[in-house]
């Protein structure tokens, strides 16, 4: 089994509110010098596929075709 | 004239859209279920709001991936007026047949009122039977309705009178860039927009000024 993190990030450039958001509420609790926050989402997926490169394949597959929305985000892909 | 709605777990705009679509066109729509994989000949398709499958991943996201989806797209390529209100935009644009994306709000708030839109274009289906740079009420009710495209895709829907409806008179509630409000694809047979005209068609709604978007949609007399 092989069993890998996906990240996923706003791209540079895409507004990003929430990150803003959590940017302020840094600042209010006394933690100076934060600059920006940029808000994403990890996946842990687990995939019974025994081979690294096919997995990794895979992956990027399910990255452009459900867990990522390309216009706006990019993804990594890390086999743990 | 035939209409259809399509139905996904989630959505609660959806009897809405069926009265909406029972009053105008006089005949109640066909309902489609999100794992059916043909949709009966129909002149208009129409995509309601609410919460498919909870928002998870992102609004609209797995709606998208929904063989009914398929359908929709295959309908689309062949001419069929298709229309998502709100979730249902969110919809079409995370199915690939709009461009762009819908973000966050950037109040971070969901926003529940009713706002100004502009008529930007009425050289379309969907506007035909509203003037140019008409100004219309309607209701919005969303988290994240804002609009983002990048800056080739804007200038190409800006370009070629693809944005439709405009939010007016400083009522953007979002943050959408340009405040867009709604889009149609290339083709013009694909309208998305987030907010509620069916929810405006009627005295009893105290207005009918999404009346003619729905009459000119499907092509009957106002």
């Amino acid at each position: 089994m092989i069993k890998a993190r996906i990240t996923v990030t706003l791209k540079n450039g895409v507004l990003d509110p929430q990150g803003k958001a959590i940017e302020h509420a840094l600042s209010g609790l006394g933690f100076d010098g934060v600059g920006a926050v940029r808000q994403g989402k990890v996946f842990d997926v687990e995939l019974a596929e025994g081979d690294k490169a096919k997995a990794e394949a895979d992956l990027k597959a399910m990255c452009d075709k459900l867990l990522a929305n390309t216009v706006i985000e990019n993804y990594s892909v890390a086999i743990t | 004239m035939k209409s259809a709605v399509v139905l996904l777990p989630g959505l609660n705009r959806d009897r809405d859209m069926i009265a909406a679509l029972t009053k105008i066109s006089g005949k109640p729509p066909v309902t489609v279920w999100q794992t059916d994989t043909e949709i009966p000949d129909v002149d208009l398709i129409a995509i309601p709001g609410g919460f498919s499958f909870g928002d998870y991943l992102r609004c609209g996201a797995i709606a998208a991936r929904m063989p009914v989806m398929r359908a929709v797209a295959e309908k689309a390529a062949k001419g069929v007026t298709v229309i998502g209100v709100c979730n249902g935009f969110q919809i079409l644009v995370e199915a690939g047949l709009l461009p762009g994306a819908l973000m966050r709000n950037t109040s971070l708030k969901f926003v529940c009122r009713q706002i100004k839109l502009e008529i930007t274009n009425a050289n379309t289906m969907f506007t035909r039977r509203y003037q140019p740079g008409q100004i219309i009420r309607s209701p919005v009710a969303h988290h994240d309705g804002n609009y983002f495209a990048d800056a080739e895709t804007l200038a190409r829907l800006e370009g070629e009178g693809q944005v439709v409806f405009r939010y007016a008179e400083g009522t953007n509630p979002n943050g959408s860039i340009n405040d867009i409000a709604g889009i149609i694809n290339e083709q013009g047979n694909v309208l998305g927009l987030m907010p509620h005209p069916e929810n405006l068609i009627e005295a009893a709604h105290g207005g009918s000024d999404g009346r003619a978007l729905f009459e000119g949609a499907l092509g009957i007399a106002a």
